[in-house]
């Protein structure tokens, strides 16, 4: 594994022609649970004159200008405040993200944790120098300095908020109402057929979750951290569910329209989708079991490649501002990362339960939901005796469950 | 100097340069490094390309039974799209060709190709719909869901153009006294079809199938769109590429069709169907 961290760090140094550093100067960073330096990607100092334009890549629903619904657009008041013109590309999974980031052609992207690392490791994203975002004091502390947004205590970027991946149902059809993770991963489902997965190898976590909970015998600690042995049995849970399944699902659109036609009927999905399908007058519901649920956390960063640095800040300001953050936060369904959205989510959604339901400042409630991650063969459940599977891994595993 | 007898060779090969740049360079080019990236790897962590010759890509392709089963599953469909595809197109380019008066028949063929103006996608939609537990194929009773059967539907109907207007061509050329003489020696219909119809057309069959063969063996949204749970070769390509960033793997596989085209285009050779053309 150590050669591969070298790779990491040479590749990165000949991407960054601009930065002298060698694969194993001092000026390196060393992140503490997976162990892999840092490259050394200069951080700004001081904010300029902006560029008139930023390039936003985000999750669906985190940067509405008004396409979807004239009356959902939180882009435009930023265009104004700061005369940068903003161009919203949005992504499906994490993998494609980190593939877009790559090109360079985007100044900002919403990354989840386990797209962050990835990102910081291959020298695609910036540190963030916080002193010049004015309303970064007013970000929760539990999501600052997190082991998936920062290295060393240099953060990379602007918290936007977390929240759950739901099990969601159509409650015409999905009687009695399911209670449990179970009912997707049930050999003999009376939904056969009807069945919606997440399109992406980080759904194995999913699995893994339930055999956590179904199996304690496999020892499985973290979702994330899964040797050879326990990632075989997750497989074998996906691969009873293929046969269960309608499609897997990674565009929402598409997910929004078989939930409405009625060709799946439950599934995993997100609280943006349901409230689409809701706005729609088509029955849906969505639950977080009590066994706890995989989810997100998603940071704000900024392309070590942008060229349009100073308008990027000015968005990472925005959106993790309260107007910014709670407008982002309350559309897509999540917890906002900024202390003061909640109060603005009461007065102009007028909705003072919303931060209560979704949990916003229970720091231990946020601990029981399992936050996407990369997983690295250094297990992050901190066992050191084996040696655990890779994203590269559950790639492969991923296309083999869906034969 | 140039003479009167033609144009300089210099001038012929000065016109013929940039056609041939843009063959040699731009396609073959991009053709050549795509198979030289298949023999690169990516950092397994950053998604980085590691400029390194290795053979994983190629190991894996053949240890891994998933990749052997996706190829068989994508060969099976194609050989299925254009069986379907040449069943349809046979009788309704005869129609076209021998039955149908000229006007019917200038109708038939803008009838043929209407739905080639329509885009792609859209016509993957409507099946999509067609196909849905809520469309109009459930309400009779026989909608088979989304899934292979549903892709192979799906496929059939965008590339039964590409068969039809092959096998219309071919039939015309076909002279209408073959069939009166074959009928005048007391050949029944069916006789006639196998005799006379299917060898003279057969050269326009397989340019037709060479359509329908290739065109599925490369798509993968359609499979997304109709083909519920289902991957094909050109799904983990585009998976590759796409989501897992794996620019070397998806080079790799993509060297599976290019080798099962040249094959086929190696077979059709031999049978002599493109020199009839």
């Amino acid at each position: 594994m150590n050669h591969n961290w070298k790779l990491v760090a040479a590749t990165a140094a000949v991407l960054l022609t601009a930065v002298a550093c060698g694969s194993s100067s001092g000026g390196d960073k060393t992140a503490g649970g997976s162990g892999f330096k840092a490259p050394d990607v200069p951080m700004a100092k001081k904010l300029g004159t902006k560029e008139g334009s930023v390039s936003i890549l985000a999750w669906p629903g985190y940067a509405e200008d008004g396409t979807n619904d004239p009356k959902t657009d939180w882009v435009t008041p930023f265009e104004q405040a700061t005369g940068c013109q903003a161009t919203v590309k949005y992504f499906d999974t994490s993998d494609a993200a980190v593939t877009l980031i790559k090109t360079g052609d985007y100044d900002v992207v919403s990354a989840s944790g386990d797209a962050t690392l990835r990102l910081i490791a291959g020298g695609d994203v910036a540190p963030v120098n916080t002193d010049l975002l004015t309303h970064y004091a007013d970000i929760r502390s539990f999501l600052k300095d997190k082991p998936y947004n920062s290295v060393d205590g240099q953060m990379y970027g602007m918290p936007q908020g977390w929240g759950a991946n739901l099990l969601t149902y159509n409650p015409d059809v999905v009687k009695p109402a399911p209670t449990s993770w179970s009912s997707v991963f049930d050999a003999n489902s009376p939904y056969k057929g009807k069945i919606t997965p997440y399109d992406s190898p980080i759904y194995i976590a999913d699995a893994a979750l339930y055999l956590m909970n179904t199996n304690p015998d496999l020892g499985i600690k973290n979702p994330y951290a899964l040797d050879k042995h326990q990632l075989d049995m997750a497989v074998n849970v996906l691969k009873t569910q293929r046969g269960e399944v309608s499609e897997y699902w990674s565009d929402y659109l598409k997910q929004q329209q078989a939930f409405e036609s009625g060709d799946s009927v439950i599934g995993t999905s997100w609280q943006f989708i349901v409230n689409l399908i809701d706005a729609d007058k088509k029955p849906i519901k969505a639950i977080l079991p009590d066994e706890g649920s995989t989810g997100w956390s998603d940071t704000w960063m900024i392309s070590s490649k942008s060229k349009h640095p100073n308008c990027a800040y000015a968005w990472l300001d925005y959106i993790g501002g309260p107007d910014g953050n709670a407008a982002s936060a309350y559309y897509f369904g999540e917890a906002p990362a900024n202390t003061k959205a909640c109060d603005v989510i009461a007065t102009t959604d007028n909705d003072a339960s919303f931060c209560d339901t979704f949990h916003a400042g229970d720091e231990a409630y946020a601990k029981k939901l399992w936050y996407w991650t990369t997983p690295v063969s250094a297990c992050l459940d901190g066992r050191t005796n084996v040696k655990c599977t890779t994203y590269a891994d559950w790639t492969q595993a991923w296309t083999a469950i869906k034969g | 100097m140039s003479t009167r007898s033609g144009p300089s060779p210099a001038r012929t090969g000065l016109l013929l340069l940039p056609p041939l740049l843009w063959l040699g360079v731009a396609y073959l080019g991009a053709l050549g490094a795509l198979f030289l990236a298949a023999f690169w790897t990516t950092n397994e962590f950053t998604g980085d390309l590691v400029k390194v010759f290795t053979l994983d890509n190629f190991r894996s392709l053949l240890d891994q039974p998933v990749y052997r089963t996706i190829t068989a599953r994508t060969l099976g469909v194609a050989v299925l799209v254009t069986l379907v595809d040449a069943a349809l197109a046979l009788p309704v380019a005869f129609f076209m060709a021998k039955v149908a008066r000229p006007g019917l028949q200038r109708l038939l063929v803008i009838a043929v190709l209407m739905p080639l103006w329509a885009s792609y996608l859209v016509k993957a939609y409507a099946w999509r719909g067609m196909l849905s537990k809520s469309g109009p194929l459930e309400w009779l009773g026989i909608s088979p869901g989304y899934g292979l059967t549903g892709l192979v539907i799906t496929l059939a109907y965008l590339w039964l153009p590409y068969m039809i207007l092959p096998v219309y061509a071919g039939l015309q050329k076909l002279p209408g006294s073959l069939l009166e003489a074959s009928a005048d020696l007391g050949a029944p219909a069916l006789t006639t079809f196998r005799r006379v119809v299917l060898p003279s057309v057969f050269p326009a069959l397989v340019a037709g199938s060479i359509f329908t063969f290739s065109l599925t063996m490369g798509d993968y949204i359609a499979v997304k769109i109709v083909g519920g749970p289902t991957q094909m070769l050109g799904n983990v390509v585009a998976d590759n590429y796409g989501v897992a960033n794996n620019l070397p793997f998806a080079a790799a596989y993509s060297v599976v069709p290019v080798l099962v085209m040249l094959g086929y285009l190696g077979v059709v050779r031999r049978t002599g169907a493109l020199e009839n053309l």
